[in-house]
């Protein structure tokens, strides 16, 4: 049996996205730019797309500027708001500990420059305390951004209060919500966000395609030079084909957020109550404050790269924070985040359930993972010392 | 391309050795459980020869593939030629591995000769501490903790 269980990481593009954009692709191929009929049919799908986009966040069509995907549209909102900061003496920024690397590393880069950054540690469950952004708050802090739904765990932070904070303290505020739309409810007026990053291929689009939402006034800085596509603030010519697919998936996901919410959440409970019954596990992250789909769980005395090879072996595509799995030296920096041990955090899963999942699925899941740990345990010399007491549990 | 060999793939999925021997002769545990992978290799040791060699491995793919690998090239060989043993050999014998793995060899190398170490201690043989240092370069990619 093949799983797909790694929707947090990429999904399929539905088959209403691909409807979408296949025309764009043979029939309408013109250059949006092209001033003869042929190149403004591309166009006009453009600016469909752009208000269909626009309609699900309450975004004004204006305010909408296509890009490559969510890291790009990261840097440029981080990169904007530093620049806008810098004209007025302010040059404070804060973030949090356990944001994608595509904001953190925007940060070090703007560090480098001159730029003081506060990150906040998340409380252990998961979530960003409101009053810690308040409390980080100084009179020359020229951005707050954070995310919306972290991506390993999949907690969701307090946007709306955020948002009100700093709108009551005109800072602006960005949120990477690449993980939440398409998933969750995303109001940019309602939750005073004034910049928003999304990536078409977390809810169902292609790969390479994303938004950058920009509150009206808000001056964008340039990440592309050249022409004067998305009103001269990302030179290129436009993935046409993308975008159109974007919106269509964006479109589809937001009309059936709860209905497709009400297919997962039994899934993912599942889940946490089977595997949960592992001896010595621990489930990551918030279940009150947190995406439908993300399953983020450790197992004491294993090794999360061993693990994903082995379910990997049994049709079971997964993720895991360990260092191996990341290419770097140190587990995942959002685990060590909410205060995991390192030994514990390089025992992670993270499995995300997405509504083209089935019960069988994840029954089969349900029936694998176990198995996998006992002999991953079996063989490990940590796991034999936790067992003779010579080692201490953690969790 | 798969991120590893067909020949780690399968060293991984069917590890030779793997277990512990209760009557070991000599012990060697390398690694730190922080860093993600710690190798425990059991010898048994009989004139001189290696009789069995068993290992319990906390680690990635590799590390286990790696501990294996090491296991077959040293078990029925005589003390001084498994002290011969190199973390290439192991490489070499696994067809290659991804850089940033290369120090899960090493850690293989280390655990053989940390088992012999801990035989020579346990009966009183002496030896060349200088063929016990720790290498120049050991860790290549491992966490420093």
């Amino acid at each position: 049996m093949f799983v797909y269980a790694d929707n947090a990481a990429t999904t399929s593009v539905s088959r209403t996205a691909l409807d979408a954009m296949l025309p764009y692709l043979t029939d309408f191929y013109g250059n949006p730019s092209s001033l003869y009929a042929f190149g403004q049919k591309a166009a006009e799908a453009l600016q469909a797309s752009r208000e269909t986009v626009a309609a699900c966040i309450n975004a004004d069509p204006k305010e909408i500027y296509f890009t490559s995907g969510g890291s790009e549209a990261d840097n440029q909102a981080i990169v904007s708001a530093a620049r806008i900061g810098a004209r007025k003496g302010k040059k404070h920024i804060i973030s949090t500990q356990f944001e994608h690397h595509a904001v953190l590393h925007t940060l070090s880069k703007l560090e480098k420059e001159g730029y003081e950054v506060t990150l906040l540690d998340p409380h252990s469950d998961g979530v960003i305390l409101v009053e810690d952004v308040e409390n980080a708050l100084r009179d020359d802090t020229c951005l707050v951004t954070i995310m919306f739904a972290n991506n390993e765990i999949g907690t969701v932070q307090p946007i709306a209060e955020i948002g009100a904070l700093c709108r009551e303290r005109k800072v602006p505020f960005h949120t990477d919500a690449v993980q939440a739309a398409g998933h969750m409810p995303i109001d940019v007026q309602a939750m005073n966000i004034d910049m928003l990053s999304m990536s078409g291929h977390k809810f169902h689009a292609p790969k390479g395609v994303g938004v950058l939402y920009a509150k009206k006034g808000t001056v964008l800085t340039n990440i592309i030079e050249g022409g004067a596509q998305e009103r001269g603030k990302r030179a290129g010519t436009e993935n046409v084909a993308g975008i159109v697919a974007l919106a269509a998936a964006l479109k589809e996901s937001c009309d059936h957020i709860e209905e497709n919410t009400g297919k997962i959440i039994p899934m993912r409970d599942k889940l946490f109550a089977e595997l949960s019954k592992i001896p010595h596990s621990i489930i990551n992250g918030s279940l009150e404050h947190h995406v439908p789909g993300t399953v983020n769980m450790c197992f004491e005395g294993i090794e999360g790269e061993s693990l994903l090879l082995m379910l990997d072996d049994q049709g079971i595509c997964a993720s895991s924070g360990s260092a191996c799995t990341s290419g770097s030296l140190d587990p995942s920096h959002v685990l060590l985040s909410i205060g995991l041990p390192h030994e514990v955090a390089h025992g992670s899963l993270r499995l995300s359930i997405g509504e083209y999942n089935t019960m069988e699925e994840i029954d089969h899941i349900i029936e694998v993972v176990p198995k996998v740990v006992s002999y991953l345990r079996s063989i490990s010399p940590v796991w034999d010392e936790l067992e003779k007491g010579e080692l201490k549990h953690l969790i | 391309m798969a991120l590893y060999s067909d020949k780690v793939m399968e060293h991984f999925r069917n590890p030779r050795n793997v277990g512990k021997l209760d009557d070991a002769d000599g012990i060697g545990e390398v690694g730190n459980a922080k860093c993600g992978d710690i190798m425990r290799m059991y010898i048994k040791v009989d004139d001189g020869i290696i009789t069995d060699v068993k290992f319990n491995t906390f680690g990635c793919g590799s590390a286990i593939a790696t501990s294996s690998m090491a296991t077959e090239l040293i078990k029925g060989k005589p003390i001084e030629e498994a002290l011969e043993l190199s973390n290439k050999a192991v490489v070499e014998a696994l067809d290659g591995l991804p850089t940033h793995k290369i120090h899960c060899s090493v850690l293989a190398e280390e655990a053989v000769r940390a088992a012999v170490k801990d035989y020579y201690d346990k009966n009183g043989i002496a030896y060349d501490p200088e063929k016990f240092r720790e290498s120049e370069d050991p860790h290549e990619g491992s966490c420093g903790l």
